[in-house]
């Protein structure tokens, strides 16, 4: 507070006329920010908590298996072998197949609401494009069983396979569950964070850069894709991976489509796992220690990943702000 | 005057209407996703849905009773470990803290808000259920207590932020002291702001399923208390779609209904009433 | 005026609460346990039964074999329920986490493990053998018109298909039985994934794994061409068709009640107090790929209650209860086998 403001002054003028200790702490100024302070804090304790409880419980893997861990893919319980390599593959591919699909689809989007729509229409497409975003999981994942999964057995994995199966990615048996199955599902879980904050990123282009290049001669699809776009590149380049972040960690809708299958493939159609998937269903039965261990060692890295992400955003999306002025 | 050519008109009209298509894409999506839900979920939807308990394996009927009340208690809970940590940690961003303390707060509430959900559950499985040696509502509530607090944070203090100076300078002048400035008159400026926000966060909450496999596990039977194993709605809803039965795919498809139909209200009735309050302080 | 639409809202909520708590609070005592989805249908009946008779209710959540194992051990259960045997390392883990207290394990009904099939157009019933099932898992054959399978079955027209085998994803008592078989008859078996309740999945094309009993089943219902491993009755509940194997004296059998007890018959007396398994048992309309199932209790418990009430239903399940288990196509324990398990009960303290 600067010491010219009327806030200030009014504090100051109120504490040098204030009556004592007792009847100060019955103004309760002292002990409501002792308890907001106590709560701010038991935050830092809670996250500082979380990752100790992960840190300590991975140790064990840690100690048998070093980093290596994250190279391998035994994943045999009773020879006591871990390696996570499958499920690092699969939360990989199944995440990449997401933004592959809902990147262009949100980008695209997002412009057209920032550009060409009446703000009365943009206004009502991004609520109801925001209300995807509220769909739990689960949900998504009913979709992904019994909507999603039969039409892509019948009506769509058939043709490519006829046209392109020759190529690796969409060789073999094709049984529903499976990597491309989870990206399809995960694509939609995230086009809704991409569209909404890149909308808000084009939008915030200043009006006087569109109007000089419409002023020039420019088309306005030629004034997007040249001027307002590269502008706004960094804020939406935070939302794709804020979207990637979201995309890494999401368990239902994945664990129901993706096969359940540890292992590696070429293939999209193979059926595979993802680390948080894994966790959902082998915690609960997770016996032995260097099982358990291993479990939450996974748990850890995919929390680091998501920390590293979000964060890569943030700056991204905290340098768009600063631009935008 | 510069002609543009038919080559850039031409690029101009695809690209945009190519950008329309993807929105309409994206939003019939929803629709498709509403629609099915009504289609399917509604016509499964009886009166027994929500009175009678689930029936055991093989007998076909029953309801869910007891999972949507017991999502009920568990996000009751879950609000009341949350919603008061992460508010009075706003209210501390908002109206007390120092610079560097606030950044250090805001990076760590959201680096917490970026926790896989699966990972809280851990979380509260090493910390609550197993010292206590049961599943339970509790630890159902704490994992998502948790969760909750990062967005209780953001918006209390997003929302007391907004709340003009002008008011906190009116009242100190008039003598009040910090303390009740902030409860007796920012705070009720913001209260708009504030409920609905925290209706959002209920939202967001209430369909977590995975931190619930490893706390609340769940029970064919009423909940008693807060320390039992609880049914909750997203767990019914994931353990009935992986069944093989029919009988249980359409309660698989009512809950999922009731799930969605509650989500979506509260999310619409929060937006309206942030939207009405913006423009009423437009005015 | 918004503040008294806040007002009512919280009210409201207010009530709500109360009512759910009032609601909740008066409910009779309930006991939680976790474990196999093999015999979830039986305990499902007879826990539901057990409730106006005992006064208790028991939760029972059906999470995998596995799952069972852990929550007893660790406590978080109040017992537990598993096809697979316990292990030595579990049995002293269990002991090590409740201050020496011994984990004892009764067997409460017999069941089978079926080979089940999704193939709508071959009518007659399959016949395989345990060597032929444990090369369709080790993926040494991948198509239903292998020679290998085209010889136990002749004058049938297998599909020229590729076979899409399916297992469990979770730990489970089910697999623990069925690779206990195939451990017993293919010796590539045994050196190689052996027996367990978790298995490393030899490497395969079309193969997926699934949650629970019913994840199985699921997976077969919609996949043409498909193979798995489930508990009987969820092959009959779920219109599957199933197979019969050959069993140690070259019979091909059907798993049913009488072939099921069949190959209990044999190993009755070690049957009560241990877990023994009882596939590839010798005999003759033995079904090969049978098994108990055991309740998992704590020797002593903390709350003398509980023990009292889990006893009380031990000694019912093994006695009126075995009336309900032929109906959801369970054989009944051995007479001899229910009579130990009673006079065991009682060491639950």
């Amino acid at each position: 507070m600067a010491t010219t403001s009327p806030t200030y002054i009014a504090e100051t003028l109120r504490r040098r006329t204030s009556r004592g200790f007792l009847s100060r702490l019955a103004g309760g100024d002292e002990i409501s920010y002792l308890i907001t302070l106590i709560c701010a804090v038991s935050i830092l304790l809670i996250v500082g908590l979380i990752v100790f409880e992960l840190w300590l419980n991975s140790r064990l893997t840690f100690a048998t298996f070093g980093f290596g861990f994250l190279k391998t893919s035994a994943w045999d319980p009773n020879a006591n072998k871990f390696g996570a390599l499958p499920f690092i593959f699969g939360t990989c591919v199944t995440s990449f197949l997401g933004m592959l699909i809902a990147v262009p689809l949100g980008v695209a989007s997002a412009i057209f609401l920032a550009e060409m729509a009446p703000p009365k229409l943009s206004n009502i497409l991004t609520f109801l494009i925001e209300l995807l975003a509220a769909i739990p999981s689960v949900i998504y994942g009913l979709i992904g069983i019994f909507i999603l999964v039969p039409i892509l057995k019948d009506y769509v994995v058939p043709p490519i396979q006829h046209t392109l199966g020759f190529l690796p990615i969409f060789a073999g048996n094709f049984y529903g569950l499976s990597f491309f199955s989870a990206g399809i599902v995960l694509s939609v879980m995230v086009v809704p964070f991409i569209i909404s904050v890149s909308r808000e990123v084009l939008m915030a282009v200043p009006v006087e850069q569109r109007e000089a290049a419409l002023a020039l001669g420019a088309t306005k699809w030629e004034t997007t894709w040249d001027i307002v776009l590269p502008n706004a590149s960094t804020g939406i380049f935070g939302s794709v991976f804020l979207a990637l972040a979201r995309a890494l960690g999401e368990t239902m809708a994945v664990t129901m489509v993706v096969g359940n299958a540890p292992k590696i493939s070429a293939s999209l159609f193979s059926p595979g796992y993802s680390i948080a998937a894994v966790i959902a269903n082998e915690f609960a039965e997770a016996n032995g220690q260097l099982y358990i261990s291993s479990l939450i060692f996974m748990a850890l890295v995919l929390f680091g990943l998501t920390i590293i992400i979000n964060a890569v955003a943030r700056i991204f999306i905290m340098t768009t702000q600063g631009k935008g002025a | 005057m510069m002609e543009i050519s038919a080559t850039r008109r031409f690029v101009n009209t695809f690209m945009l209407s190519l950008s329309g298509v993807c929105t309409v894409a994206v939003v019939s999506v929803l629709f498709f996703i509403l629609g099915y839900l009504l289609f399917h979920g509604a016509a499964s939807l009886n009166w027994d849905f929500f009175t009678k308990l689930p029936k055991p394996s093989g007998e076909t009927g029953g309801g869910m009773a007891n999972a949507i009340v017991g999502s009920g208690k568990v996000l009751l809970l879950a609000t009341l470990i949350g919603v008061p940590i992460g508010f009075l940690a706003g209210v501390f961003l908002a109206e007390y803290s120092g610079k560097t303390f606030a950044f250090l707060i805001r990076y760590v509430v959201d680096l917490l808000n970026g926790v896989p959900s699966i990972v809280i559950g851990i979380v509260a499985y090493a910390l609550v259920v197993r010292p206590m040696k049961h599943y339970s509502t509790l630890a159902g509530g704490v994992a998502l207590g948790i969760m909750m607090i990062p967005i209780a944070v953001r918006t209390t203090e997003e929302f007391l932020r907004a709340v003009p100076n002008s008011i906190r300078e009116g009242a100190m002048a008039l003598g009040a002291t910090k303390a009740k400035t902030v409860f007796t008159v920012v705070i009720p400026a913001a209260i708009s702001g504030l409920v609905s926000g925290m209706m959002l966060n209920l939202a967001r909450v209430a369909g977590e399923t995975a931190p619930l496999l490893f706390t609340a596990l769940g029970n064919q039977f009423w909940s008693a208390g807060w320390l039992a194993p609880i049914a909750t709605l997203p767990v019914m809803i994931y353990n009935y779609a992986i069944s093989p039965e029919e009988d249980l795919h359409q309660q698989a498809w009512a809950a999922g209904f009731v799930l969605l139909a509650l989500v979506l209200i509260i999310n619409v009735t929060a937006r309206l009433i942030i939207a009405r309050g913006a423009s009423a302080q437009r005015r | 005026m918004r503040s008294q639409t806040l007002r009512k809202l919280a009210s409201a909520v207010g009530v709500l609460a109360l009512t759910a708590v009032i609601v909740t609070a008066a409910a009779t005592v309930q006991m939680t346990g976790a474990g196999a989805t093999f015999p979830r249908p039986i305990y499902d009946k007879w826990f539901n039964m057990y409730q106006s008779i005992g006064n208790i209710q028991f939760n029972y959540q059906a999470i995998g074999s596995g799952g069972g194992i852990k929550g007893v051990t660790e406590g978080t259960v109040d017992f537990g329920a598993s096809d697979a045997i316990l292990t030595p390392d579990q049995m002293a883990a269990f002991k090590a986490q409740h201050d020496g207290t011994n984990l004892l394990t009764f067997p409460t009904v017999l069941g089978a493990v079926v080979p089940a099939y999704n193939l709508p157009d071959v009518k007659p019933e399959l016949n395989f053998t345990g060597q032929v099932l444990a090369d369709i898992y080790l993926a040494k054959i991948r198509k239903w018109n292998d020679p290998a399978i085209a010889k136990l079955n002749p004058g049938v027209k297998l599909p020229d298909q590729n076979i899409f085998v399916a297992h469990r994803a979770d730990g489970s008592g089910t697999t623990f039985c069925f690779t206990d078989y195939l451990s017993k008859v293919s010796p590539a078996w045994a050196k190689g994934p052996g027996r367990n309740a978790s298995i490393n999945w030899p490497e395969c094309e079309s193969c997926m794994g699934a949650k629970n009993n019913d994840g199985v089943a699921g997976l077969l219902k919609q996949n043409v061409g498909a193979l798995g491993y489930v508990e009987l009755i969820y092959a009959v509940k779920n219109h599957l068709a199933y197979g019969k194997v050959m069993n140690k004296s070259g019979e091909y059998v059907k798993a049913d009640l009488k072939t099921v007890s069949a190959a209990a018959a044999a190993m009755k007396e070690a049957a009560a107090d241990t877990q023994v398994s009882i596939t590839d048992a010798s005999g003759k309309g033995v079904y090969p790929i049978s098994t108990f199932t055991w309740l998992l209790i704590p020797e002593k418990s903390k709350d003398p209650q509980k023990a009292q009430a889990l006893k009380g239903f031990v000694k019912w399940a093994v006695t009126k209860g075995q009336d309900e288990v032929e109906a959801l196509d369970y054989a009944r324990l051995p007479s001899s086998v229910a009579k130990e398990v009673e006079k065991r009960a009682d060491m639950i303290k």
